[in-house]
Parts: C-alpha cells; structure tokens; sequence
C-alpha cells in the first residue's frame, strides 16, 4: 500500500482518477444506506423542491423507536437534500443509483470489447500478415472509420422495443462498436513484441503458437490491456449517455444519460433549476474525467518511455 | 505506385460505403419492429380504420416499398437505388423523399460542423504547440486540467451548461433555434444573417470546447516528440530565432499527424453534434434524426447514418489523397 502510494505521487494522472471513481463508487454504493431506491423513480416526493432537507422528518427522528425507523425518518429528510425535479424523483437517490447503473453499463460494454479486442488482437498480431490478420484488419479499419455512435443509433432504433432496454442490454448494443479500437490497439502492440528475444527464445524451445501467446505475450503486455480496459469503459459510458441523451432505452430509470433527458425535455433551463442541471451534469463529468485519467495514468505504466519524456 | 496507394484508398472507400449500405438494409430484417406495420396500425388507431383495410393497407404500403418481394431481390434492388444516391421515402410523410429531408436540413449541420471543426483544429493546434514548447511560460499547462475535462465530456452535456449560463442566465446567446421565431426568412438581407450566426455560436462553442482539448493535446505529444530531433538540436545551436525554431522547425513538423487524426475526430465532432443539435433543437441533420428515432421512421434514420458515413467517408478518402503530397516522406507501397 505505502509502495503504491509514493508510485501514485510520481504519476498523479493515475492517483487523481482513482481517487475520483473510488469516490464515485462509494457514493454510489454506501449512499445507498441514506436513500430510498424508490425515491430515484417519478412520482416518489414533491416536485421542483430546490436542494432542502425535510426538516420534519428529522424532527420525527427523535421522537421514533430503533435504528430502523431511525433511518427510515433520516431517509425521508433527506430525498429533497439535492432537489427533485418535475416528476417528483429525489435527485439524490437518482444520482446514488444512477451513477452505479450508468458505470455498470459501460463496463459490460468495455469488458465485452476488451474480451474480444484480447482475442482478435492477439491472434491476428502474432500471426500477422495471415490471411485472418488480413480479414481482421480491414474489418477493424472499415468499423473504425464510421462513426460509431450514428450506428449505434442504428442499431439500437431497429433491434428491439428500444423503451424496454435494461442495463445488461444497453451495455450489449453499446459493445457492438466498443471492440474495434481495443483489437487494433492490442495487434500492434503484439506485433512490436513478437520480434523481442525472449518471444525468439520461446519459438525456438518448441513453444506453439497460442502457448507463446497466453504464457509469454499475454503477462507482459498486462498493464497495457488494463489500460485498454479503462478506455474500453469510458468509450461505453460515452457511448450509452449519448442514446439515453436521445431517449433510448428505459426511460424510467435513473441513469445518469437519462436524467440529462428528462431535464431537457421539462426544460429545466427555462426554469432556473439549476440544482437539476449541474448535479448530473458534475457528476457525468466526474465520471468521464477520472476514466480518462486513469486511462492516462495506466499510459504510463504500460509505457514507462512515454513518461520520461514528457 | 502512386496509382495502387489511390486504388487501395478506394477500395477502402467502397467497402465502407457497401458496409453502411448493407447494415441500413439488414438490421431491419433482423429486427421484430415492422416499420410500415407499426406507422399504419398508429394511423389506424388515430382515425379509426377497419381491421380488413387494415391488412389491405399494409399490403399495398409494402408492395409500394417493394418489400413483398424476394429477400436477394430487395437487397440487389436496395443496393442499386443506393448507387443512384436514392435512399427512399419517409414513411411518416409518405410523399417527401428522404433525400428532400436532407438538403433541407444538411446546410445547418455543415455551418456549424465545419466552422467547429476548423476552429477547433487552429485554437487546439496552436495551444497544444505552445503547451508543447519548452520555452512556453510555464503558467500555460494550467490550461491542460481543463482541455482534458472538457476533452473527456460529451458536446450535449457541456451544451446543457452553456444554455443555462449563457444563454438563459446572462441572456447573451439565444436559447434555441436557428433564428428568431418572429423574424421574416430572407436569406439576402443582412440582418437575418446576422441573426443566425447568432443562434449557430452556441452549438458551435459547444463542440468547438470538447473537441479543442483533443487538438491540443495531440499537438503537445507531438511537439515534445519534435523537440527531441536532432535538426531541432542543429537549428537552435545555429542560433535561430525563437519564432522561427517554433513555427518553421516545430510546429510545421508536428503538423502532419494532426491532419490523419482529422478522420476520427470528423465522426467524434459528427456524432457530437447530433446530441448537440437536439438540446438546441437546431434544425440540422441531427434533430431530423431525433424526431425519426421518435416516430420509427426507419427509411429517415438508416438515410441520414448513411448519408453521414459517406460524408465522412468520403472527407478521409480525400485527405488521404492529399496527405502524400503534404508529406513527401510517406511511401506510397504500403499506405499507412
């Protein structure tokens, strides 16, 4: 831990991201004790209250019995603690679980790329120059040069009911384009590895092909793969805010693109709610920067080089 | 050789374009929505049709689209209106073609795309070189928090703060729109185009902000990289000017790989603007898709992708023609 900690003092790129998602996801996770999860659906509180606290409840607190009914009267003072918007949902309860949905998402979205950029790159870079590195390739350039969000579009407008998407199945169609750049990323890296020694040295004690790739490439080129990781979930929550910011998928949910929608749709900004703009919106960026960031941070442990120059 | 690079370039070019063309055809197919039933039936439940015209109704619609055809007929004959730039009708209003929906909408998308981009590359390109540059003061890399936190955020949700701060708090811009409601349509007089420059700055600030930071600090990587060279060691040991060591020797160097980036950030900037267009309810290509999306109007939706893919496209086809002659070092056997 205190050797992790003075490595994040030289590459603060890193420590500043994590610290953000960390941040992040405890608000996400131990917020959940404070609110009700009904409170971030419509027509849970009173609508258009600017950021109070239910003064009322908190005077029951000391009049009820327990700690849980304590906590449920500390629950009910607080719904109103970060405002509610027009359909009466508490922001704050729709931020705690907004933020964890809207990040589980983009994760299915990047685990599902980077499970397939892995494959894909590290089969057609080893063995580059075959025809599959050939057919991967040109897939990957063509997919790569439209852009990915107009197909998601697409993709999404025409698959299903696009009203009924959950997370798991937003996460599904957002991972449609998510795994494109990872396999070019991951190839060429590969490809500048095969030529080192020690990849030599391998192929000449009679390692096989896909022996070399999991017991020789795959560990060295770890970090890297990490840090595709980071970029792979960030693409996903860039991705899904956009559809959800289009009003596609479940429109019910508090996800955090969703919020964005709604807000947009009653107008917020005409009625000065502030509280209903920039809560989602800080917190979108929150989110967004310290992916970007950890993806900078893990950019420097992946390669040391980049590092010494800047 | 000259002449394989440029075939190569097209033949990568098609294979996008078949590639869009085939997915706009084959998603349909692949999905349980009917657009034509679901338009008819909503029209049906609106006036109040009975069931048995109904069915006549959907016939009729689909054998007008050709859809009561063999499968490999419909997608010979889909890929052949595509060649002829024929990318149907709206379903919703049935006799506008989706081509008409375009060129009435392309022009504000284009304004306000294009001016983005060209002023985002020039603001970011020049920031990033200064940030890049050693002898910059060094109270300019406060700049570079900023440039990635906007970098990393979508143009829609920076859009959603600049219309409430700017333009409903301070009043400075218009809230929506691309000109006044009151206003007369007169596109030769002054005071009109005044007027819709105005309500264009907005959106434009908006996608210029997210996509400077990634100008800027592809730059900066850059010139870093530049600065290590040993022609720069050479120049500046002759004693150069400053000025000149930045703008001849650097800057025009590190240059170049900005303008291959230009493809991706086209369709960052394309997609950006999508979002952007609907929270300001611009009238561009983008609030054309929205409302398609809305009313499953599925021939406007896969029209308007198709036409943005081409169009993008096309835009990296030819900066990839002129690229080798900006720089002289690339080889034109194997492309980059």
């Amino acid at each position: 831990m205190g050797e992790f900690l003075r490595y994040v003092q030289r590459n603060p790129s890193l420590g500043w991201g994590l610290g953000i998602l960390l941040l992040l996801l405890l608000f996400s996770t131990v917020g959940r004790i404070f609110v009700n999860k009904d409170d971030a659906y419509a027509l849970a509180t009173i609508p258009d209250l600017p950021p109070t606290l239910d003064s009322e409840y908190l005077d029951k607190m000391g009049e009820v019995q327990g700690f849980q009914a304590k906590l449920e009267q500390l629950r009910l003072a607080m719904r109103p603690t970060f405002g509610t918007d027009s359909q009466g949902k508490g922001l704050l309860a729709s931020l705690v679980y907004g933020t964890g949905m809207t990040l589980q998402i983009g994760a299915i979205a990047g685990i599902i790329g980077i499970g397939i950029g892995t494959i894909l790159g590290f089969v057609s870079g080893y063995y580059a120059g075959s025809l599959f590195d050939n057919i991967v390739t040109s897939i990957v350039d063509v997919v790569l040069t439209m852009p990915g969000f107009l197909i998601l579009i697409l993709i999404a407008s025409s698959l299903a009911d696009p009203d009924e998407l959950e997370v798991a199945q937003m996460g599904l169609i957002v991972s449609v384009t998510s795994w494109a750049f990872p396999t070019r990323a991951i190839r060429s890296q590969v490809m500048s590895m095969r030529e080192r020694p020690f990849v030599m040295m391998a192929k000449l004690s009679g390692m096989s092909g896909p022996e070399i790739i999991l017991k020789e490439l795959m560990p060295n080129l770890l970090p890297y793969l990490v840090m595709s990781l980071a970029q792979s979930v960030y693409g996903g929550v860039m991705g899904s805010l956009g559809l959800q910011g289009l009003g596609i998928g479940d429109r019910r949910q508090p996800w955090l693109g969703m919020t964005i929608y709604w807000l947009n749709y009653y107008a917020a900004f005409l009625r000065g709610m502030w509280w209903w703009i920039l809560e989602p919106v800080g917190v979108i960026i929150l989110l967004l920067t310290s992916l970007t960031l950890i993806s900078f941070g893990l950019d420097e442990v992946a390669n040391p080089r980049v590092r010494r120059r800047v | 050789m000259r002449l394989q690079y440029i075939l190569r370039r097209l033949a990568f070019l098609i294979g996008v374009i078949w590639t869009a063309a085939t997915l706009n055809w084959l998603l349909p197919h692949l999905a349980p929505r009917d657009p034509v039933v679901e338009q008819i039936t909503q029209q049906v439940a609106m006036q109040g049709l009975s069931a048995d015209a109904l069915e006549e109704q959907i016939a009729s619609r689909k054998a007008l689209f050709g859809l009561d055809r063999p499968l490999w007929q419909q997608y010979l004959d889909y890929m052949w209106r595509i060649l002829h730039f024929d990318l149907g009708f709206s379903i919703n209003n049935y006799p506008t073609t989706v081509n008409q929906l375009i060129a009435q909408s392309v022009w504000y998308t284009l304004g306000v795309v294009g001016t983005a981009t060209i002023l985002a590359f020039f603001i970011g390109t020049l920031l990033g070189a200064l940030l890049g540059w050693q002898k910059s003061p060094k109270i300019l890399s406060a700049l570079i928090p900023p440039l990635m936190i906007f970098q990393a955020t979508p143009a829609f949700v920076i859009a959603l703060v600049l219309i409430y701060y700017l333009a409903f708090r301070a009043k400075l811009f218009p809230l929506s729109r691309a000109w006044d409601m009151f206003i007369t349509v007169d596109w030769s007089d002054i005071k009109f185009l005044l007027n819709v420059v105005h309500h264009a700055m907005l959106p434009a600030l908006s996608l210029i902000l997210v996509s400077v930071g990634g100008w800027g600090l592809g730059m900066r990587a850059m010139m870093v990289t530049v600065e290590g060279d040993d022609y720069m060691t050479f120049a500046e040991a002759k004693g150069l000017k400053g000025t000149r060591l930045f703008f001849r020797y650097a800057l025009r160097n590190a240059l170049l790989p900005q303008i291959t980036s230009l493809a991706v950030r086209l369709g960052t900037i394309v997609s950006g603007s999508t979002l952007v267009e609907v929270y300001f309810q611009y009238p561009g290509l983008g609030s054309r898709l929205n409302n398609a999306i809305g009313t499953f109007d599925y021939y406007v939706i896969s029209g308007i992708v198709f036409f943005l893919v081409t169009g993008i496209a096309l835009t990296t086809f030819l900066v990839d023609m002129v690229y080798p002659l900006l720089d002289p070092r690339i080889s034109y056997q194997r492309g980059t």
